[in-house]
């Protein structure tokens, strides 16, 4: 029995749309962290010439003349948006696999044989957009991939329904042949290059190659993914989300910064932030590395990226080591005279917080459990920042810059919506 | 560096939503007997929505429903998975506006205010109309 894929059409943008009704039929683009570069963009911006990712100060002039609105992420909105996308989701299928924020496969096994697929998918999408304005795509078939494969073609060929199901051996062969090898799921765009330049040009020119020698030729990725176009099912719908192994925290900054004294206290506050998250995901981290880079957009001046990392000798998810081990690591990439646009931290080598290891050195009657401190440093911080580490950055001058950001129409009781 | 004491931290104060409610009022000086009687608190979310996933608040605006017991500045409690019928309360896009009124299905479609010194919204030919949910309940703040 087939797999149903659920994507959320340009979700940002949709999400934005839904609380904005005079923007119907107008172009919305949403911009990343800091309004740096486009990271959403309605049909219409995208008729603009507005390309996915691009660096938002050069796409501006043009694209405020011709009419179109812009918003900050507000991740507040999207979030609470997605979960209750999900959560009619589960309504409707027991097995739900949330991919992503905008993205969920759904198992129809079990379906009743005699359930029309097609219809269940103009169902959902129907629910979806009834109950909470957000539009769907839905594709349906054998395969994970296959299901990408149905949602391209939905895009492509602008598919009046928004559903496209692949079942019948027809009906996959005519899409794969319509669909160009490089927006198959997994073929990014240097294997795109290689499988060009050996005369696979489309998704059925790659199925059609035999998976012993792709795997030989390319790796056992690949090969598994010629088996899924061929309606071989290789990858089930994950139930259990397997737990993070690493998280990152970085923003690029609103003004260039180019002192350690400056830099410092915002990579503490990333810091923080990650080992929040850290916590809330029960786990600790026996790494900590951060980054800083210069502005790619600006030639004329010196260029310099930096990575380093700190090891500790036992897992830890207090921040005051990771604050310590994050300081360590920053001084010898941080050089002066260089104007820095983005840093970032990220935690990796996790481990479960109830398994303890002790290093050889350490008394282990004497273990240092700070877990009640974090926890109600956590408690107090979880509506409005109260508690501050020494190295942070308190002062209200804020190193982003968010300022198109739209209500939190849905988590704020003082930014609802307002009707006449 | 200025220093602002906050309190205590005790497993009392930390931050909750739910109001204990108890059967019997507590005796001083006596081994509380209500204890025993504890019920689960008043969850007022489980009262006033019924479909999470669906319902959205938002915030009236005028006094254009004041018939219906909506104030101004009333918090509304909006279903989106509830089909408004003849008479329903509803939140809608008008001419991308929200609005919230009556919907009166006869004798001819219109957006009914429920105070007579406003006049009913009949739609225009070239008009944007959108009913996006019913609303359930008003929870007017005093």
């Amino acid at each position: 029995m087939p797999l149903a894929l659920v994507d959320c059409d340009s979700f940002y943008a949709s999400c934005e749309r839904i609380f904005r009704p005079d923007l119907k039929n107008k172009p919305i683009v949403v911009l990343s962290n800091n309004d740096g570069c486009v990271i959403a963009r309605s049909k219409e911006a995208k008729a603009l010439g507005v390309g996915m990712g691009v660096p938002w100060f050069k796409v501006k002039d043009h694209y405020l003349k011709n009419g179109g609105y812009v918003f900050s992420s507000n991740f507040a909105l999207y979030g609470d948006m997605s979960a209750r996308v999900m959560n009619i989701l589960e309504s409707v299928s027991p097995s739900v696999e949330v991919y992503s924020i905008d993205e969920a496969f759904l198992d129809l096994d079990t379906l009743d044989k005699n359930f029309n697929l097609y219809k269940f998918g103009c169902h959902v999408k129907g629910l979806i957009k009834q109950w909470t304005g957000v539009p769907v795509r839905v594709g349906i078939a054998p395969t994970k991939t296959l299901t990408k494969v149905a949602i391209y073609q939905v895009k492509k060929m602008n598919v009046a329904t928004r559903v496209v199901q692949l079942i019948t051996q027809q009906e996959i062969m005519k899409a794969l042949s319509l669909t160009p090898v490089g927006e198959v799921w997994g073929v990014g765009r240097r294997l795109n290059q290689h499988l060009q330049q050996m005369g696979i040009v489309s998704a059925l020119d790659l199925a059609q190659c035999d998976p012993a020698y792709i795997r030989q030729k390319f790796s056992i990725v690949l090969e598994r993914t010629v088996r899924e176009l061929r309606g071989e099912r290789c990858l089930e719908i994950e139930h259990d989300v397997a737990a993070k192994k690493q998280i990152v925290v970085s923003r690029s900054f609103g003004q260039r910064v180019d002192h350690l004294s400056v830099l410092q206290p915002i990579v503490s506050n990333f810091v923080v932030r990650a080992t929040e998250k850290l916590r809330d995901e029960k786990q600790k981290c026996s790494q900590v590395s951060v980054f800083v880079r210069t502005s790619p957009f600006n030639d004329k001046k010196p260029q310099h990226r930096g990575f380093n990392s700190f090891r500790f000798s036992n897992p830890t998810n207090d921040t005051r080591d990771i604050l310590y081990g994050a300081k360590i690591a920053l001084k010898p990439i941080f050089r002066p005279n260089y104007s820095y646009a983005k840093a970032g931290v990220l935690l990796s080598l996790f481990s479960n917080e109830g398994i303890k290891q002790y290093s050889l050195f350490q008394d282990p009657d004497e273990p240092k459990d700070n877990s009640p401190l974090m926890k109600y440093i956590d408690v107090m911080n979880a509506y409005k920042t109260q508690i501050y580490f020494a190295s942070q950055n308190t002062s209200h001058y804020s190193p982003v810059r968010q300022n198109m950001i739209s209500p939190k129409y849905t988590t704020s009781w003082h930014e609802i919506p307002l009707v006449d | 560096m200025k220093v602002n004491y906050i309190g205590k931290i005790s497993e009392e104060n930390l931050p909750a939503i739910f109001v204990p409610y108890f059967l019997e009022s507590v005796h001083a000086g006596f081994p509380s007997p209500a204890s025993d009687y504890m019920e689960s608190p008043i969850d007022l979310n489980k009262h006033l929505i019924k479909n999470g996933a669906a319902t959205f608040l938002v915030r009236a605006q005028g006094q254009s429903m004041l018939g219906s017991g909506i104030t101004d500045q009333a918090v509304l409690v909006v279903d989106r998975s509830i089909k408004p019928s003849h008479d329903s309360i509803v939140v809608a896009s008008l001419d991308g506006e929200f609005v919230c009124k009556r919907l009166k299905l006869r004798p001819k479609m219109c957006l009914m205010p429920d105070n007579p010194s406003y006049p009913p919204i009949f739609i225009n030919q070239g008009q944007e109309l959108e009913i996006l949910g019913t609303v359930t309940a008003a929870i007017n703040k005093f």
